[in-house]
């Protein structure tokens, strides 16, 4: 709510204005002081070159970026579909296929991971009780087409 | 006059004036209004005499989604309330589930809990210098102010895996514990940020222009203030000493030393200061954090899935914008009935008719600006 202005006289009025007159230029020059100090002095300036620096552009190890199975060298995962990952995730960006091998167990079929709906929470790692799953550090997930979002994260059927 | 129609929200009222009235539209695509809030204007040549924000362009019924959703599910939600105090949100919302639950956080997890969050209230407060240089027409301070919060996010995104929608923090304590590398980060980013600080208050401060367009104007006064149920700086520019931290306090805040700054006069200007005041308290803070750190365990219990006791939790926290506040319902089952949040924004924006009239348009942006709001908290 605006305040009624109290009334002051002419004579203070010219003094309170001659005084702005000189203050007001100095602390302008002050804050501009500060712009000068980072022109001179061009190190202080800690913008990264985004995609100059690409190749030395490490994320933290915690970052969280697109799902992926820890697999070893024989393209061997994990996963055992408990489906405790699929429960967890608050958007179903999860749904893990299940299959039978040829004892007639279920194994993992097909891990399918839409990244279109997924927010990057990372509640499917912490419900994995056999750590099968992490998040890697990509960053750049943007894409042309809808259906590079529908991943299939297996190349190969589970163990069981 | 009294025979023409008003647009919804305005309040019957005559003016005495000669002049046609007439109604402008500020926003939804404003950059003042910091995201899609409609505010109609009633002015009077380019005085205003009534603003009524209209919001919901973004309401996503969070509170709704959350009944179908597991306890651990909705944290990842408090994040997309106020985005810019998301690991404060984080915890607001975990202090209730701990009560359901019945259980506590180890020493170790309230002050990992305390430090980031107190990393958040500055990072939130530094966005809002960098606003508020921003609307007042100083674009250096923009960049400035986001410049020293980049580093905040920087350290966020090394402890918690994700720059602003950190989900971070589960009942008993956080997901991770804090990697050995967070507390040198930390101390030397203060050395840093004190020496920041200096250069900031220089720049807007002692500003003539900027002196010039915030003393005196949006005043709000004390009783107003409780009475739009206002929070938070919002509240203690105009000379109310409440603070969460002080006066119902949560996880470690009582066995910490620090003050609640307060103004007493509730212009725009003094909103400022108690913001640049908070900063420095927040620093105090966290040097007294890594001074007591202690060792042990961080978590007090892993459980796949929690489920709260039947019955009805409230919690209270203070956020960078003021009182976040979390009822939650609990039937059984891992779902809860219903939860509700108090958000400070929302709260804090129903008094902007009140300290923008008898302002002109211009003024309105400062005004706004220092209110700080987050749209899709107001939203929800």
């Amino acid at each position: 709510m605006k305040q009624p202005e109290i009334p002051i006289s002419p004579s203070k009025y010219i003094k309170r204005y001659l005084k702005r007159c000189i203050t007001g230029p100095i602390s302008l020059l002050m804050g501009l002081s500060v712009t000068l100090r980072y022109f001179f002095n061009p190190k202080r300036i800690i913008t990264e070159q985004y995609p100059e620096n690409k190749k030395t552009l490490k994320m933290h190890p915690r970052y969280r970026g697109c799902l992926e199975l820890i697999e070893d060298e024989n393209d061997e995962n994990l996963c055992t579909a408990c489906g405790l990952c699929e429960k967890a995730c608050p958007n179903a960006s999860i749904n893990i296929l299940k299959t039978k091998n040829i004892a007639g167990k279920k194994v993992l079929g097909q891990y399918l991971f839409h990244l279109g709906s997924c927010t990057q929470c990372g509640l499917c790692i912490e419900a994995c009780p056999f750590g099968a799953i992490r998040m890697n550090q990509e960053f750049e997930l943007s894409s042309e087409s809808v259906d590079s979002f529908d991943l299939i994260l297996n190349k190969k059927e589970g163990r069981g | 006059m009294s025979s023409r129609k008003l647009p919804p929200g305005f309040r019957e009222e005559v003016l005495d004036s000669d002049t046609e009235e007439y109604f402008v539209n500020m926003g939804p695509q404003h950059p003042s209004t910091h995201g899609a809030l409609r505010l109609a204007l009633r002015l009077d040549g380019e005085t205003i005499v009534e603003v009524v924000p209209h919001f919901g362009y973004i309401h996503r019924g969070i509170e709704k989604q959350a009944e179908s959703m597991n306890y651990l599910q909705y944290i990842m939600l408090s994040d997309r309330q106020d985005y810019l105090t998301a690991i404060q949100n984080n915890w607001g919302i975990c202090l209730a589930f701990e009560k359901g639950l019945g259980i506590g956080v180890p020493e170790r997890g309230e002050f990992i809990r305390v430090m980031l969050a107190e990393l958040g209230r500055i990072a939130s407060h530094l966005v809002f210098y960098a606003c508020f240089g921003g609307d007042l027409g100083g674009q250096t301070a923009l960049l400035f102010g986001f410049k020293e919060r980049e580093m905040i996010h920087d350290i966020l995104d090394e402890v918690t895996g994700s720059r602003l929608t950190t989900n971070f923090f589960r009942p008993g304590g956080s997901v991770h514990d804090i990697p050995d590398t967070f507390i040198p980060r930390v101390t030397s980013f203060l050395e840093h940020l004190e020496k920041s600080m200096v250069d900031y208050e220089r720049f807007l401060s002692k500003n003539i222009i900027v002196l010039e367009r915030t003393k005196g104007i949006g005043i709000l006064s004390k009783e107003d203030a409780i009475a739009y149920g206002c929070s938070g700086p919002v509240l203690r520019a105009s000379g109310v000493s409440y603070d969460v931290r002080k006066n119902d306090p949560y996880g470690i805040y009582d066995q910490l030393d620090f003050d609640v700054p307060i103004t007493y006069r509730g212009d725009t200007y003094d909103r400022y200061v108690v913001r640049i005041a908070e900063i420095h308290e927040s620093i105090k803070i966290l040097r007294q954090c890594i001074k007591l750190f202690p060792e042990g365990p961080y978590r007090s219990k892993e459980k796949p899935s929690i489920r709260l006791n039947p019955g009805s939790y409230y919690s209270a926290t203070e956020t960078a914008k003021g009182l976040y506040a979390t009822y939650v319902v609990a039937a059984s089952g891992d779902k809860p009935y219903r939860i509700h949040t108090r958000g400070p924004s929302f709260a804090n924006l129903a008094a902007l008719n009140n300290m923008a009239r008898g302002h002109k348009i211009s003024d309105l942006v400062s005004i706004l600006s220092t209110i700080d709001p987050v749209i899709p908290e107001i939203d929800r």
